[in-house]
């Protein structure tokens, strides 16, 4: 068949045509190609990928535990605040809900322009908070109306509470905002607005606190608006503690020296149960988690009084004659000296080349120890801390708890100073001298307590020889007891300590007479004690000594008191401190006497029901 | 009716032709578009609103003209071939106009009952067009450089105005489009080998003539993490989709990417990723498979029918068919850069859905035709 131009033109189509055909099959297979290489290579990468994009791990916050005191009073609980937020997306007009809403809830303007502003910049399924801290009656209302009110959305938070205020300040502490450096493992502290523990209980045990973060995988959209719940892990709330402090005590003792730049520690004698624990001034825990201002803060870091300091375990300071029951039990232990023999007291002793005073210029005459301790004598005691010798002082301080830590859950403890001879040498490399026992044996010199340490030490002393420790949360149900150790002294030298610390306040040779209870089924003894700050120079001493009053106030003594109560079978130990009080016998007992009365009182109430109920 | 004029023998009735239509391929293009049902549906989160609903009923439409266009003697088209093309020309330049005076790119006509895009309209236009410069030509006038003036301005003057509007893939295209109907009217090969290499300094021009949205999606496309949250995001959730669909996909409105609204013109020109994404590299694979019988069978018409302008219109509008088919795949799996084009039969958009079954219109009718043979004269010459 001869070609005809068409044949050839249909020829060169085909084989043009078949060209394009094998170009299109190169390319198809560049797709196919491409789609292995993406779905069925890639396919565990992309969809790693595409579940990033996807899913969303949000935590869930735990409950905060609660701390409540012995009888199950809050001390630092988890408050319900109400808001009011609005959701952009779900209200038609957000000007338009938020005037509806002003008449249940006054809107300023500034606040409506702050909502408006953060309408704008938020997505809009995303709530803002229109206000806070409702009270109740409000909030129902707003509930109420919610009909009317488009996009407005109830809502709750938690925030923490402490609802005793400044009464508990050094014991509970408080929680505020995570900073920088406390960010570590636990990624609950990377959520915005999570508090922890920043003072008191609440940061030594903030982790037992804190509880446990649960946590939500959920399914995002790309705006990042939750679709749907893929898996959930709740959270496990925080522990409650249970505290040793019983709250009406505690907010007693608070509020007796509400004025005072003092401490006290009231404890059970035979289970070292902190009952209460006050150091004032004190501040509010409330400021702090609601993040206190620059000005309140410089306020409370600049008073002289140092409301930030727990000074029931963080101060330091002479014990004075508190200190004479330690002195007195090592040199009738050592058999240095017999309980009746008289030391005679013209308020002045010579040791070496230099003199030492009795706080009574007049002197006491011949005192035995009963009547030493009663009257605080202080001759009397650089005498026999001379015969007994510091290391035996020493020895005795520690088995009453002097000189350590104890541990309690609350931040801040320190040693105190027991002295010894070794330590003196270590420390500033100087030989002991007999004036330093003199010091020591008044309380005075070297020696420092603190009045935790003092209150363990009147609870050992009454106790019937248990070296009790101090404890500060409760025993659970069912844990065993820590039996103490039994301190050896010979009983009756023991009774005659006691003795000595009833006849102080119940005899009328001691120093506190005037303290004595007057109720029937009241009674208690002690030991006052009134350390110096400032060493008395000779000028003064020669001319005339001033009294506390005509000092500025930090030169003035502390006031000091130990003491225990009922007299017989003693239940309850207390340490007072008063700084720059003055003298312990009338600044510092008072106190006791009041707190110990408030207690019996208290108890006395409690048990008179059961008594008609068992008649 | 006047087509009888000629060859009455091998006229056909109506019923005949109708009889006579590939139903394969008919089934095949509503399958097609059954899976872009489907995925519009899909998209949407399981609603025939605001997408499938709308898509079926142009579809419907597009259906009933692709058939009436069958139907037709391939010789009326084959006369209007240039009045088509001047009325497309025309319309281009009224959005042109419009456009202008409308600040910023205007490329639709409001019909009424959906936009249309004139330049998909010349796509066609223009092969039918070409095809018939062509079919009128000697094999010796083919290869006539004198003979290239004529059909380099039909294609130059819808590409200016294209590109003013400026859409440089839509320009891109209708140059193949057209250039695959000179391949095979016969103009010499080395035209285009040189032709090809003009595209070098070509390409350095358009860069400096692209707006700076369109160099930086070459620039993305080049290295899509360059930008990841801007104009490279388009690619990475795209790829993230297709890759993560795996062999067998997430599932019928299971895909993540495409449910949760990572991907971007999910229902329009990246609707194959929720394809790859929820029925994985079968779903892909199967999808393609349809498309490669549907261009076999143009393919095989063209060389079947007896008129060169039946042949070059089938042949154009495979070539056009499967550009658009390679290069919406080939920007969904991130090999070339983003360029809007859709993915035939599938994205949601009325004026491509049209044009292509306008375009396989032709091709059945060509087929349909295939043993009318047509003087070069012209069609009723």
């Amino acid at each position: 068949m001869v070609m005809s131009p068409d044949d050839l033109k249909y020829k060169l189509f085909t084989r043009r045509a078949s060209l394009i055909a094998g170009g299109m099959l190169v390319l198809t297979s560049g797709l196919i190609g491409r789609m292995y290489f993406l779905q069925v290579v890639g396919q565990d990468q992309y969809k790693l990928l595409a579940d990033k994009n996807r899913i969303s791990l949000r935590l869930l916050t735990p409950e905060r535990g609660k701390i409540l005191d012995r009888n199950g009073y809050g001390l630092a609980v988890n408050r319900t605040d109400y808001r009011v937020n609005i959701i952009p997306e779900e209200a038609e007009n957000v000007e338009e809900t938020l005037e509806a809403l002003n008449a249940i809830l006054p809107i300023s303007e500034r606040q409506k322009r702050r909502i408006l502003r953060a309408v704008k910049r938020q997505r809009a399924f995303l709530p803002v908070m229109v206000a806070e801290n409702l009270d109740w009656e409000t909030f129902a209302r707003v509930n109420i109306n919610i009909p009317d009110l488009p996009g407005i959305q109830p809502d709750m938070g938690i925030t923490r509470y402490y609802p005793e205020k400044d009464i508990l300040a050094h014991i509970v502490g408080y929680v505020s905002s995570v900073n920088k450096s406390d960010i570590g493992e636990d990624p609950l502290l990377e959520l915005p607005g999570f508090k922890i523990g920043k003072n008191g209980m609440e940061r030594i045990l903030d982790l037992r606190l804190r509880g446990k973060a649960g946590n939500t995988r959920v399914e995002v959209n790309v705006m990042g608006r939750v679709i749907r719940e893929l898996s959930r892990n709740d959270s496990v709330a925080g522990d409650t503690l249970n505290l040793t402090i019983d709250l009406a005590i505690q907010k007693f003792t608070a509020n007796r020296v509400r004025d005072e730049s003092a401490a006290v520690v009231v404890m059970d004698v035979h289970t070292g149960e902190i009952l209460a624990l006050t150091s004032t001034p004190a501040f509010d825990p409330n400021d702090f988690n609601l993040g206190i201002s620059q000005k309140k803060y410089d306020v409370l870091l600049s008073d002289a009084r140092k409301p930030l300091i727990n000074k029931t375990v963080q101060g330091e300071y002479p014990p004075g004659s508190t200190f004479k029951m330690i002195v007195a039990l090592a040199a009738l232990e050592a058999g240095v000296i017999d309980k009746d023999e008289k030391v005679f007291c013209n308020s002045k002793y010579k040791i070496g080349n230099s003199t030492k005073y009795c706080w009574k210029r007049r002197g006491h005459g011949h005192v035995s120890m009963v009547q030493a301790l009663a009257g605080s004598c202080d001759v009397y005691f650089y005498e026999i801390a001379g015969r007994v010798g510091i290391d035996r002082i020493h020895e005795m301080a520690a088995r009453f708890g002097l000189g350590r830590k104890f541990h309690i859950d609350i931040p801040g403890e320190r040693n105190g100073l027991n002295p010894s001879k070794g330590w003196k040498m270590a420390t500033r490399g100087v030989r002991w001298q007999g004036g330093d026992t003199a010091n020591v044996g008044i309380g005075q010199g070297d020696v420092l307590v603190t009045p935790l340490q003092l209150c363990v030490m009147t609870s050992r002393l009454v106790n019937g020889g248990k070296a009790v420790v101090p404890k500060i949360l409760l025993s659970k149900d069912g844990e065993e007891e820590v039996v103490p150790e039994v301190i050896p002294y010979e009983r009756r030298n023991m009774e005659v300590i006691l003795k000595g610390m009833e006849a102080v306040i119940n005899d009328p040779i001691g120093v506190a007479f005037a303290q004595r209870m007057r109720q029937k089924n009241m009674s208690f003894g002690g030991k006052t004690g009134s350390a110096q700050v400032r060493r008395i120079t000779k000028r003064e001493r020669d001319v005339r000594i001033r009294k506390n009053d005509e000092k500025p106030w930090v030169e003035r003594d502390h006031a000091l008191f130990v003491g225990f109560g009922p007299l017989e079978n003693p239940r309850y130990a207390i340490s007072v401190i008063v700084e720059h009080g003055g003298g312990g016998a009338t600044k510092a007992a008072p106190i006791a006497k009041d707190v110990l009365e408030f207690m019996f009182a208290q108890e006395s109430q409690k048990s008179q029901p059961d008594e008609e109920k068992d008649a | 009716m006047a087509t009888r004029l000629q060859g009455r023998r091998r006229t056909k009735s109506l019923l005949q032709k109708l009889s006579e239509l590939n139903l394969m391929i008919i089934v095949v293009v509503i399958m097609i578009a059954a899976v872009g049902f489907a995925l519009l549906y899909s998209v949407a989160g399981g609603a025939v609103d605001p997408w499938a609903k709308k898509q079926v009923i142009r579809f419907v439409i597009g259906m009933v003209g692709m058939v009436v266009i069958a139907l037709v003697d391939i010789r009326v088209w084959m006369f209007l071939a240039y009045p088509m093309y001047f009325i497309s020309l025309f319309m281009l330049i009224i959005v042109s106009v419009m456009g202008q005076t409308g600040m910023g790119a205007t490329r639709w006509i409001n019909l009424g009952f959906m936009n249309f895009q004139p330049s998909e309209l010349m796509r066609i236009s223009l092969i039918l067009a070409l095809a018939r410069y062509y079919h009128c030509l000697a094999k010796e006038e083919t290869g006539q450089y004198s003979r290239l003036i004529m059909p380099v301005l039909l294609i130059a003057a819808p590409v200016v105005l294209v590109l003013l509007q400026p859409d440089l893939g839509t320009s891109l295209l209708i140059i193949a489009g057209g250039a695959a109907v000179l391949f095979c009217g016969g103009v010499r090969g080395w035209i285009f080998v040189v032709g090809f290499m003009a595209t070098l300094p070509a390409a350095f021009g358009a860069w400096k003539f692209m707006k700076p949205y369109q160099q930086n999606r070459v620039l993305t496309f080049l290295n899509p993490e360059r930008d990841p949250l801007g104009a490279g995001y388009h690619s990475i959730q795209a790829k993230i989709a297709v890759g993560s669909g795996g062999v067998y996909g997430k599932g019928f409105i299971q895909g993540s990417q495409s449910q949760l609204n990572f991907l971007p013109e999910k229902h329009t020109d990246f609707i194959f990723t929720v394809l790859a994404e929820e029925f994985g590299l079968m779903g892909g694979l199967g999808l393609l498979g349809l498309y490669i019988i549907l261009l076999a069978y143009a393919l095989i018409a063209s060389l079947s029918v007896r008129s060169q302008f039946g042949r070059l219109l089938s042949l154009g509008i495979a070539v056009t068919f499967f550009l658009y088919m390679f290069i919406n795949m080939a920007m969904n799996l991130g090999m070339v850069p983003v360029v809007g084009v859709p993915l035939p039969l599938v994205s949601y958009g009325g004026s491509a859905m049209l044009t292509l079954l306008v375009g396989i219109g032709f091709v059945l009718c060509a087929a349909l035709h295939r043993d009318t043979s047509i003087s070069r004269g012209g069609a009723f010459a």
